[in-house]
């Protein structure tokens, strides 16, 4: 289903990596592994079309997703290093705001069904900036749960900030949705244990030169 | 694609809400620029009255500049930019959103408070009306221009000061025909021509910025 080809990242002066390429199919998690500044971060970028690469391209369902743009993006989820949480708003808010953008209808019952999931029954109404860190990734997180449907995520970094209970947690649910059929790329500098899933690795040091 | 529109426009009337100091900085900015003229030039009726046009404009077009460095920046800083970015609907919808919602937080209130001020420079009543209307045209366009620019300077190091030396140049033919409306009106000729070239100034950049605003964050936030 997501397919990269002789992809090449070029970051100021330096190439990060170059002829990369991979194809996964459902039910398959990527793993991009590395060391800071190894390019883990762009590859994301590249693949939901954040940055275009200097060279290659990314297919979806054999179309590239820079044709394809809004068509692509409704069918994934990206979380990235920045939780997209707003300080202003409480966290049940953030959570319908960010959903409403990514075109899903989503009301009062299920929005906070999911953040009692990720353990934030209490913290719904508080705005984000008395959030903790890793209580404020929970609730960008929280959005997966209502996201089960989309067969692409695409995650940076999922489990920093979190605690133990959750890491398990997000291992489970990343389990489950590859389970289900759909697609799961990530970066981690944790070991994960992701029970029964076709784990794919790419290590982007291996490819550096 | 509507429900996008109305949930960025009411989150960002909801946030200027909660961070009323922002917004009221803007409006205490324009208020006090607009009063230091008559303070310091004196109580010369004739003077003041030739200047309220130009003073009121210039101190309009400085108090939205005031306000446009945060239109992104701070989606960009927390990451609500990259899922706007990677939304269901065009990105084109969402800067509107943001556009019209910067417009009601920062434009409006200058339209609204403008009269009052005017009286500060003996303006006729009759020019009034001419005033606020050209502001309520003129203010939506210094909007839809500044957010090219702060999209454009978006994550840059002393972004601000690019930003004005970007956007105030660009800020010159509003300001011209906006304030010789209220000149030619009190010059007891009509300002209809001025307002009309005001509207189509609207309409244009109503059409095109948007489509300009959404390509320059698709730079920045590269």
């Amino acid at each position: 289903m997501l397919e990269a080809t002789n992809l090449e990242c070029v970051r100021g002066d330096r190439t990060l990596f170059s002829k990369l390429g991979f194809t996964l199919g459902g039910g398959e998690l990527l793993r991009v592994a590395g060391a800071n500044g190894s390019g883990k971060t762009s590859l994301l970028r590249i693949l939901c079309g954040l940055l275009s690469p200097a060279q290659g391209e990314v297919l979806w369902r054999g179309s590239s997703i820079s044709s394809l743009r809004e068509e692509y993006w409704k069918e994934i989820v990206y979380l990235g290093h920045s939780n997209a949480v707003k300080d202003g708003l409480t966290a049940l808010e953030n959570l319908m705001v960010t959903c409403t953008l990514a075109g899903m209808k989503v009301d009062h019952e299920q929005a906070s069904a999911a953040l009692r999931c990720f353990g934030l029954a209490e913290c719904e109404a508080l705005p984000a900036k008395v959030l903790s860190q890793g209580q404020r990734r929970r609730v960008s997180l929280a959005r997966l749960i209502l996201s089960k449907h989309l067969p692409l995520w695409i995650l940076d970094e999922p489990f920093t900030a979190l605690d133990a209970a959750a890491v398990d947690y997000m291992q489970t649910l990343i389990a489950g949705h590859v389970a289900r059929g759909a697609t799961v790329v990530l970066t981690t500098h944790q070991e994960v244990r992701i029970a029964s899933a076709t784990m794919v690795t790419i290590d982007l040091n291996a490819r550096t030169i | 694609m509507l429900t996008a529109l109305r949930c960025v426009i009411n989150r960002d009337l909801l946030l200027a809400l909660r961070h009323r100091a922002d917004v009221l900085t803007a409006l205490l900015f324009f208020v006090i620029v607009v009063s230091l003229f008559p303070l310091g030039l004196g109580p010369e009726p004739n003077l003041l009255r030739s200047i309220a046009p130009g003073v009121i404009w210039v101190a309009a077009l400085l108090a939205s500049m005031l306000s446009l460095t945060r239109m992104f920046s701070e989606d960009h800083a927390d990451g609500t930019l990259e899922q706007m970015l990677l939304g269901a609907s065009p990105l084109g919808v969402i800067v509107v959103a943001k556009v019209t919602a910067h417009w009601l937080v920062s434009g409006l209130p200058l339209v609204l408070i403008a009269p009052v001020l005017a009286l500060q420079f003996d303006l006729h009543q009759s020019l009034l009306g001419v005033l606020t209307l050209s502001l309520l045209l003129g203010t939506p366009v210094l909007s839809l221009i500044g957010a090219i620019g702060a999209a454009l300077t978006l994550g840059l190091r002393g972004g601000g000061v690019l930003l004005s030396l970007l956007v105030l140049p660009l800020y010159v033919p509003v300001l011209i025909i906006g304030a010789g409306a209220v000149d030619i009106a009190s010059a007891g000729l009509s300002a209809q021509g001025h307002l009309l070239v005001l509207g189509a100034f609207l309409v244009v950049a109503v059409v095109f910025a948007p489509w300009a605003i959404a390509a320059a964050l698709r730079i920045s936030a590269e």
